[in-house]
């Protein structure tokens, strides 16, 4: 079994609403039951709704995989990146460290690492990953290029991620306008968002108590 | 490709030495061969297979930059003075609640911990009893005076005797018995389990996932027809019952080095790992340079980067902040995923003709409000 050629998987961060929809429902994927690889982030909860739901981006080159000392994690055929084989996982954390988009989680109890799978025993036979299947406002989407084309006219799935020096190249797309400044973007630069700021990790109620 | 030849090298060379030496140790062991059964020469070779091919594999394994770095570190830290008392003294512990009890499997799902804990007492078992007499290691004498009792020797020297026909007796010959009961049920669980699980039906293989299980199953499945048939079928068929069983052991031998059976001498990494943990839970802890909290051990981290480099990575990032950030290994796991949302974001901004800002979607209430109330202060004072 194998996730078809022509479904793909596309990610628009700007679309979620927060909802919580694909956490519960990721926990309901037989390949990992009862635990929710879905990491929903609220990017600055003082300031905004803004959220983002990051599932693993699959990457061609898994960093995960290469830092990997037990080699626990492959890659199969289809460009999957499969959670840790139970066998062989020590519970280092060189992966959950190592990960660009800081996908895996350890499972401490366990001595296990688990990650997104991308659902297989659902995506392999061509259906929708569970998080795609209930997000409500297709921030998640599973299906054919064309599909997202005639859903999304003015975006275009990208690929390509830079963080720093390093390209990573991923099956997972993220949507992206069709054009900056008349040309088609190749790439997110993940890293060059962190030129300023850092968003704050605990909450300010500055506004409510009057301290602007 | 002069380092994959060396490496390739490295292993063969500690391939071929950990053979002779398994070799050397039978003929010292036998006393020259002279307690060597000739009618397992068939298991001597797979096994001497088995201890080249696992010996490379797991050479090269250990020449990868990651597990080369893990395994130095394991030992630096274990053996590090100022904590060898205390994982000294954690060890056993560790050993015994990791290994003998599997206690990590049992927290995953008990079926799961019930199939391996079986197979894998049944397994060390069989082996404990084969391997020793495979190689004249151990065998069995009548003393001179009481044809009643045997007397065990290993390696050549005599240790303790027991009476034939006694409780002990019964349980040393069908020690393989014993053995083949516990891998043939811990065999069932696993097998079940494969076959209805979802989770597991989606990612299994036939080589990696079912063939270790027909394997054993195979092997305890005919040493227990060799058992019934010269105990009660007057040894009915077991010439050929013997020529099966042995092709199932030494295919099994054979196998070693290649599935899922590797993981038997991987797994104990996971022992020098706890104790890398342990230090770097009470040492010098990484702070994340974009929300400034700590998130992992400097060591790890310095580690990996060193790793990351070595396998040809390159994660510096030049320029973002003056250099200040230097390594993307230094952000942490949450802010890289927070950045994916604000990187989308910057791009559709830049898509759209506006300005591009640090945080694209973050809304300053703050600044809103003040902005909406200084036209009235102004018409105020006016």
């Amino acid at each position: 079994m194998s996730v078809p050629s022509h479904l793909n998987f596309y990610i628009d961060a700007s679309r979620c609403i927060g909802c919580q929809a694909c956490v519960q429902a990721c926990t309901e994927c037989d390949t990992h039951k009862g635990h929710s690889m879905i990491h929903l982030e609220t990017v600055d909860r003082a300031h905004s709704t803004q959220t983002i739901p990051v599932i693993c981006m699959h990457c061609d080159s898994p960093t995960c995989a290469e830092v990997c000392p037990a080699d626990a994690i492959k890659r199969s055929e289809d460009g999957v990146v499969q959670s840790a084989r139970k066998p062989r996982c020590i519970a280092c954390n060189n992966c959950v460290l190592a990960c660009p988009f800081g996908v895996p989680k350890m499972q401490v109890e366990f001595e296990l690492m688990m990650k997104c799978d991308m659902c297989y025993d659902r995506s392999s036979v061509g259906l929708k990953p569970m998080c795609a299947s209930v997000c409500p406002s297709q921030a998640l989407f599973f299906g054919t290029r064309e599909e997202i084309e005639a859903l999304r006219p003015q975006a275009a799935p990208i690929d390509r991620f830079q963080f720093g020096n390093q390209t990573i190249t991923t099956k997972v797309k993220m949507m992206g306008p069709k054009s900056v400044a008349g040309q088609r973007p190749e790439h997110i630069d993940v890293t060059a968002a962190m030129e300023e700021h850092a968003p704050p990790r605990s909450v300010s109620l500055g506004v409510l108590n009057g301290a602007r | 490709m002069p380092s994959l030849n060396r490496e390739t090298v490295r292993a063969g060379a500690q391939g071929v030495a950990a053979t002779l030496l398994v070799a050397a140790l039978i003929a010292i062991g036998s006393r020259n061969l002279a307690h060597f059964d000739a009618a397992l020469v068939g298991y001597t070779f797979a096994t001497l297979f088995a201890v080249f091919g696992i010996t490379y594999r797991y050479s090269m394994w250990l020449q990868r930059p990651p597990t080369a770095l893990f395994w130095r570190r394991g030992w630096q830290v274990f053996f590090s003075r100022d904590r060898l008392l205390a994982n000294l003294a954690a060890w056993p512990k560790r050993v015994v609640g990791v290994f003998a009890f599997n206690n990590f499997i049992f927290r995953r799902s008990r079926t799961r911990w019930a199939a391996h804990w079986l197979i894998m007492w049944g397994c060390l078992l069989a082996g404990a009893i084969t391997f020793p007499l495979v190689f004249g290691w151990i065998h069995f004498q009548t003393p001179a005076d009481d044809f009643e009792r045997y007397r065990v020797y290993v390696f050549g020297f005599p240790t303790f005797s027991f009476r034939i026909g006694s409780v002990l007796g019964g349980l040393i010959f069908h020690g393989l018995v014993w053995a083949s009961f516990l891998v043939i049920a811990g065999v069932m669980i696993a097998m079940r389990r494969r076959m209805r699980d979802r989770g597991a039906e989606a990612v299994q293989q036939f080589s990696e996932d079912f063939l270790p299980l027909i394997l054993l199953f195979a092997v305890s499945i005919t040493g227990l027809m060799l058992t019934a048939s010269y105990t009660w079928m007057k040894g009915y068929a077991y010439d050929f019952l013997a020529i099966v069983h042995a092709a199932c052991v030494i295919f099994t031998l054979l196998w070693l080095p290649f599935g899922k059976f590797f993981h038997i001498f991987q797994r104990p990494a996971q022992l020098g790992v706890s104790f890398y943990k342990d230090a770097g839970r009470t040492g010098e802890q990484a702070a994340c340079r974009n929300c400034a909290q700590p998130f992992a051990s400097k060591a790890h981290v310095e580690d990996l980067i060193r790793v990351e480099r070595e396998l040809g990575y390159s994660y510096e990032m030049p320029g973002v902040r003056g250099d200040s950030v230097g390594h993307y290994q230094y952000i942490c796991p949450r802010c890289r995923r927070l950045s994916m949302a604000l990187a989308q974001g910057r791009l559709w901004q830049a898509g759209r003709g506006r300005e591009v800002s640090d945080r694209p979607g973050i809304v300053d209430v703050a600044e809103m409000m003040e902005a909406a109330s200084a036209p009235a202060t102004t018409a105020e004072q006016a």
